[in-house]
């Protein structure tokens, strides 16, 4: 499978708009296809190598959960991206497909207080377990106090 | 038998695994090589499941680069992955190049493979020597390789001082190339020192494979398949040990790597061996890249910028971008969104150890307690890297 071979496939798969593209192919999915999108990339594109898994606060657009995966035979990168909408929280989990979602999820529900459903161990990882609000959220002034100091 | 001939029973323990102990390991624990905690459960010496806690140096460097400008950064960065410092400034500094589609002189992205290469056989030097005492005493004394391990370490050291003033943290890279050309003599000091570890790497190969307790503690321990390894993302050292021939060096060449002749290791046991054996073979490649960047460093500028009279004078457009780079433990890598002011919208961090570490769980059980500290140090974690 190379990145041309993988091009075609994508624009096939209902849902995926293939964006841009310099180093790595740039697909956008809707949130109800993001677990089907990642299965599809794994067993379908041959994206096996799970790099990361994150999420970037767009403000008034909402949140957008983006992750790399790598074809290593190819050898091509894929990142992809889904946009949760204003207000939503919620996503699909990806650990059924990749074991390597589990922490980068559990840090980005620590983060940004994204609920993945289906994550087998939900629970802050970075943070300590008591600690109040999701730091990378833009609504979340760096230069406010967060008392009490330990 | 008669009562007055009769032995006493010694009471003993039940270690057929018919009752489970809980044991904290860490947070402060020697084989940790940082802070980190993990939850035990054990049936005897045998690991049954494991609890990986993490986040006790967390700083939140992702905030953090949202408050601080393209030029305040790149110091910063080294702070993530303090062992090999000159990786992760590289990676931050080379996501705003390709947003700002900033060009680099030849002469920078040829002092940027040197460092980065000298960087990895001292944060290798670290690695093996520490390893190999968290195996302890088997190893001969347990603190000689150490030993051994940190003078070659102070040799690179004593380089990367001389060229910026630093011997951990460095802030060499900057926004369109490096702060410091190399000072005179600077070259035959780093060949004598390349030369020199080149000569002990295999002492040390030797008095390690010939050890019989290293062999019989590192051989079939801690396999990680090939499937595993990359549905997890371990990546350097660890995912070359399990067969995949994955770097970032060769697949998706940064700065100017086309240019040079090395040969990427692979192994394919899995286990701590074969971690070890690629990072020994990594060691003479890193040497064998110093050596022709000794032989051919080109003349010119070594920043395409002009001197910084302001922290905000770096302005990278909107745009998106993630560079990675393979370091000593794998792809760091800096994901990081632009929107034209002179601070990111955004910044992720992907840090080698993170998803390294991530890995221990699916590992550990099933092996026993002195294990998990041969696991644990085959891993090579960074626990500012981990918790960034």
């Amino acid at each position: 499978m190379t990145a041309a071979d993988a091009r075609t496939k994508i624009t096939e798969f209902a849902g995926a708009v293939l964006t841009g593209g310099g180093t790595a192919l740039i697909v956008s999915v809707p949130p109800d296809r993001w677990a089907a999108f990642a299965a599809f990339a794994k067993d379908t594109l041959g994206c096996r190598f799970f790099s990361f898994l994150s999420a970037v606060d767009l403000k008034d657009e909402g949140l957008e959960v983006i992750a790399w995966v790598d074809n290593t035979d190819g050898p091509f990168a894929m990142l992809m991206k889904t946009r949760l909408g204003p207000g939503v929280s919620a996503c699909a989990s990806l650990v059924p497909v990749y074991r390597g979602a589990n922490w980068m999820e559990r840090e980005c529900f620590d983060m940004f207080g994204i609920v993945f459903e289906g994550h087998p161990d939900l629970r802050r990882i970075l943070l300590g377990h008591d600690w109040v609000g999701h730091p990378l959220l833009k609504s979340y002034a760096v230069d406010t106090p967060h008392p009490p100091y330990r | 038998m008669s009562a007055d001939t009769a032995i006493p029973v010694v009471r003993t323990l039940d270690y057929t695994g018919a009752e489970r102990l809980t044991m904290n390991m860490g947070p402060q624990h020697p084989s940790a090589h940082g802070v980190f905690r993990a939850i035990l459960t054990l049936e005897g010496e045998k690991v049954v499941a494991v609890d990986a806690v993490i986040g006790y140096l967390h700083r939140c460097h992702e905030k953090l680069a949202e408050t601080l400008t393209y030029a305040q950064y790149p110091s910063i960065a080294s702070k993530t992955d303090y062992v090999a410092a000159m990786t992760s400034e590289l990676a931050y500094v080379m996501a705003a190049e390709e947003i700002a589609k900033i060009e680099v002189p030849k002469r920078a992205e040829y002092l940027r493979v040197l460092v980065a290469e000298l960087q990895r056989i001292a944060s290798h030097c670290l690695w093996l020597g520490t390893w190999c005492m968290d195996m302890g005493g088997a190893l001969g004394g347990g603190a000689t390789i150490f030993l051994y391990c940190i003078r070659e370490r102070e040799l690179v050291l004593d380089l990367f001082e001389s060229l910026t003033g630093a011997r951990l943290l460095y802030g060499f890279h900057q926004v369109g190339g490096v702060r410091y050309d190399v000072p005179e003599g600077w070259m035959e000091q780093c060949r004598q020192t390349i030369d020199l570890i080149d000569k002990r790497i295999d002492e040390y190969q030797e008095m390690l494979e010939g050890n019989a307790f290293f062999l019989m503690r590192t051989q079939g321990v801690g396999v990680i398949s090939k499937e595993l390894a990359l549905d997890v993302g371990v990546c350097g050292p660890l995912l070359r040990g399990s067969g995949v021939a994955f770097d970032l060096r060769r697949v998706a060449p940064y700065s100017s790597y086309q240019d040079f002749d090395f040969r990427v290791p692979v192994e394919t046991a899995g286990d701590c061996f074969a971690r070890y054996r690629v990072r020994m073979a990594e060691f003479r490649e890193s040497i064998k890249i110093v050596r022709q960047i000794i032989a051919g460093l080109p003349e010119g500028p070594i920043s395409s910028r002009p001197g910084l009279k302001s922290v905000a004078q770096v302005r990278v457009p909107k745009g998106e971008a993630y560079t990675r780079v393979e370091g000593a433990r794998g792809e760091v890598g800096c994901y990081l969104i632009g929107d034209g002011t002179a601070k990111p919208y955004r910044m992720k961090w992907r840090g080698a150890s993170f998803s390294n570490l991530a890995v221990l769980p699916h590992i550990i059980p099933g092996h026993a307690v002195a294990d998990v500290v041969a696991i644990m140090g085959s891993v090579d974690p960074v626990f500012g890297e981990v918790d960034r």
